[in-house]
């Protein structure tokens, strides 16, 4: 299979890049929307590289787990939205800055 | 069928004593009266069928056990709840469950208006199952369990009116005092388990002389700690302060337990175990020793008090002096005589007393008695024929069982022991007619207010008295000295010391019948001599005390004030122990103890300082610190 197509690196490549970005965006950015979006990101590349890895095995099981991960991705984000409209109408913000009564 | 029932008798008034106790303040009166005499009486009458059964068997094989259950088994140890029925233990047990009945009746009357009235009944039969289940017991182990039982019914009675701080500081007195004594009696039981494998009776026993040879050291440590028992539970030298203090709690609790049976505990317990005193003569001498110096000392203290029932209390000290002066010349049966016979007049005493306070409601100071002899006839004809027997004058009972003591001594102890205790007679004689005059006879120093209460008390009351009375007169008859065939109670105890015979202490005079009437006339002179003396001080010349004690200033001084005894063992006893307490408390539980403790926590706390500041509350630094890790555990293992 190494003859025609791109090989396994370069998606590895990509999605530790993606990842990167995400991280990135979940450490730095305060707005909840977007640290949410960033996990999707980060979410997203993983699936890449499970992708990646189960065609160079020619084996199905990666491509299974992305199901899972697609799945719970969107109940999380369902749960999290709900979460941060409920936030937003108590705060008035969706700064995750500003919300920090947990702290020691 | 009465012996099959043995263990109905100890068991009856325990059944009793927890209805009255977990129904308290829900039964009635009557009910709680019922069940508290009833179940008494009920052992009253199986006791006394027991004996009459007893009494069936051939001489030497009257001894009967009972098991119920094995109590403990660990090891090599093994006890077991067995009650046994001897002699002694017969005899024992009808004076605790008939004096107990009376005195159960007698109190249906006296607390009649008491409040606790449950709960006092729920007491005393737990009381009666603790003497029971002392006497009847057929171990060491189970001995002690009647023995620490009786102390602590002891202590929760002296304290019944828990709300007089006097009547609980007594109840706490009584209770720590006894502690010293039981701390010996449970060595003397730890030696005998080391010794002989076993805390049976029976085993113990017949071990007992053939392992230990006379005067050996164990059979005298073993004699001499179980003998520190007996002088707390028997309230002997030096552990004798707190009878005195007991005198707090109801009358009926005084004539019961602080006179007639738990008291006698001690003597009971040296005479059941005998054999070892015989096999040590020091210890026997000890006892003899003890015993005498107690009956001097308390019947010295006892002349000069005031309160009607510490002079009954330093009188009962002085008694078991004598009882202890019977068993430590070796003639036990005449100690278990003067026990009998002492339960008999002195719980009569008691009673008697109890009358008198509760027709004056509540006083207890002979100097605001007198002249009572018109007033309560009956407490008066039985309270006399009570003090006739323990002065000892012929033919009432204590004049038997004492001389018989005395006559022991004589034969067995010398001629300067039963000088002592002849002295000790004439003292008895002279405090007990002193508070018989000042309470029945002469002017009357009752209050104006008390006189208008005056009266007889109820026949409830006054029946256990003439019961009583009765015996305290014709109590002596089992024990006739001289006469052929007279000592019954001599010859019915006989198996249990037949064992002694050969191991005690020879005479020092030969037994003769005709010394001994003229021992016996010279003690009833100097019994009638004392009665004289109180006569002539308290009812011919009221003024002659004053003017005596005037002139022997220091000496009545030092016995007024009971020789300081109390403040002594305040100052270098007491009060050592408490100030080392405080110090302990300070130095050591204070700063130590509580020092680790707190100290272990002010380091978490400090620690958790730290710590919280890690929780910023930023859901962003968390993730970081997530990342890093996850940074740091990837490079590990990538890099390992």
């Amino acid at each position: 299979m190494g003859s025609m197509g791109v090989p396994t690196e370069y998606y590895q490549l990509v999605a530790a890049l993606l990842f990167t970005i995400g991280l990135i965006g979940v450490l730095v950015r305060r707005s909840a929307l977007i640290i949410f979006m960033s996990i999707e990101l980060m979410l997203n590349a993983v699936n890449l590289s499970f992708v990646a890895f189960s065609r160079q095995h020619g084996q199905m099981d990666g491509q299974i787990f992305v199901f899972f991960v697609m799945a719970v991705a969107a109940a999380e984000v369902a749960v999290g939205l709900a979460i941060l409209v409920a936030i937003f109408r108590n705060r008035e913000t969706a700064s995750v800055d500003e919300v920090h009564l947990l702290k020691g | 069928m009465g012996l099959t029932l043995l263990w109905l008798v100890p068991l009856l008034p325990l059944v009793g004593a927890i209805l009255n106790g977990v129904l308290a303040g829900t039964l009635p009166r009557k009910m709680v009266s019922a069940i508290g005499v009833g179940s008494v009486g009920l052992s009253l009458a199986i006791a006394v069928a027991c004996f009459g059964d007893l009494l069936a068997l051939p001489p030497e094989s009257r001894r009967v056990t009972q098991g119920l259950f094995t109590w403990i088994q660990s090891g090599d140890f093994h006890a077991e709840v067995r009650y046994a029925l001897d002699p002694l233990g017969a005899v024992m047990m009808l004076v605790v469950t008939g004096v107990g009945f009376l005195i159960h009746v007698y109190s249906t009357g006296y607390m009649g208006h008491e409040k606790a009235y449950g709960r006092y009944f729920s007491y005393l039969n737990l009381f009666t199952f603790s003497m029971l289940t002392l006497v009847l017991a057929d171990n060491f182990l189970l001995m002690f369990l009647g023995w620490e039982a009786v102390g602590l019914c002891s202590y929760l009675l002296i304290g019944f009116w828990y709300q007089r701080p006097a009547a609980a500081e007594a109840g706490k007195k009584a209770f720590v005092v006894n502690r010293i004594g039981d701390w010996g009696f449970l060595l003397g039981i730890f030696l005998i388990f080391v010794t002989f494998g076993s805390v049976d009776f029976a085993t113990v026993f017949t071990q007992a002389p053939q392992r230990l040879a006379v005067g050996s050291a164990v059979a005298t440590a073993i004699a001499l700690l179980l003998f520190l028992g007996a002088t707390g539970k028997s309230a002997q030298l030096p552990l004798y302060v707190w009878l005195p203090d007991a005198m707090e709690g109801p009358t009926p609790v005084s004539a019961l337990i602080h006179a007639a049976t738990m008291v006698t505990a001690g003597v009971y317990m040296v005479a059941r175990c005998h054999i070892f005193y015989l096999l040590s003569p020091p210890a026997l001498q000890v006892v003899a020793i003890v015993g005498i110096l107690t009956a001097l000392f308390a019947a010295t203290i006892g002349l000069v008090q005031n309160d009607i029932k510490r002079v009954l209390a330093y009188s009962t000290i002085s008694q078991l002096g004598y009882m202890f002066v019977g068993c430590g010349v070796g003639a036990f049966a005449s100690g278990i005589f003067h026990l009998m016979t002492h339960a008999f007049f002195k719980a009569l005493l008691f009673l008697g007393a109890g009358s008198v306070i509760h027709a004056l409601s509540g006083e207890q100071d002979l100097w605001k008695m007198g002249g009572l002899k018109a007033h309560l006839p009956r407490t008066h004809a039985t309270f006399l024929i009570a003090t006739l027997a323990i002065a000892g004058v012929f033919p009432f009972a204590g004049f038997f069982s004492k001389d018989e003591i005395l006559y022991q001594a004589w034969l067995r102890g010398g001629p300067l022991l039963w000088m002592a205790g002849v002295i000790g007679a004439f003292m008895t004689a002279f405090y007990m007619f002193r508070l018989y005059f000042l309470t029945f006879h002469g002017r009357s120093r009752v209050s104006e207010e008390a006189k208008h209460h005056l009266h007889e008390s109820p026949n409830s009351m006054t029946g256990p008295l003439m019961i009583l009375a009765v015996l305290s007169v014709i109590g002596g008859f089992v024990q006739v000295p001289i006469l052929a065939g007279g000592q019954r109670l001599d010859q019915f105890l006989e198996p249990v010391f037949a064992d002694a015979v050969d191991l005690a202490p020879a005479a020092h005079a030969a037994s003769a019948a005709g010394a001994e009437v003229g021992l016996m006339v010279i003690s009833l002179v100097v019994a009638l001599m004392g009665i004289f003396v109180a006569y002539k001080f308290y009812v011919a010349d009221p003024e002659l005390p004053r003017r005596l004690a005037e002139q022997m200033r220091g000496a009545y001084r030092l016995v007024f004030n009971k020789y300081w005894v109390d403040e002594i063992y305040e100052s270098f006893v007491v009060q050592p122990i408490y100030q080392g307490s405080v110090r302990l408390w300070e130095r050591f539980d204070a700063a130590v103890i509580d020092g680790a403790v707190n100290g272990v926590g002010r380091q978490i706390e400090r620690g958790a300082e730290l710590l919280r500041l890690a929780q910023t509350g930023y859901v962003q630094v968390y993730a970081l610190i997530l990342t890093l890790g996850a940074v740091v555990l990837i490079g590990y293992l990538a890099l390992r």
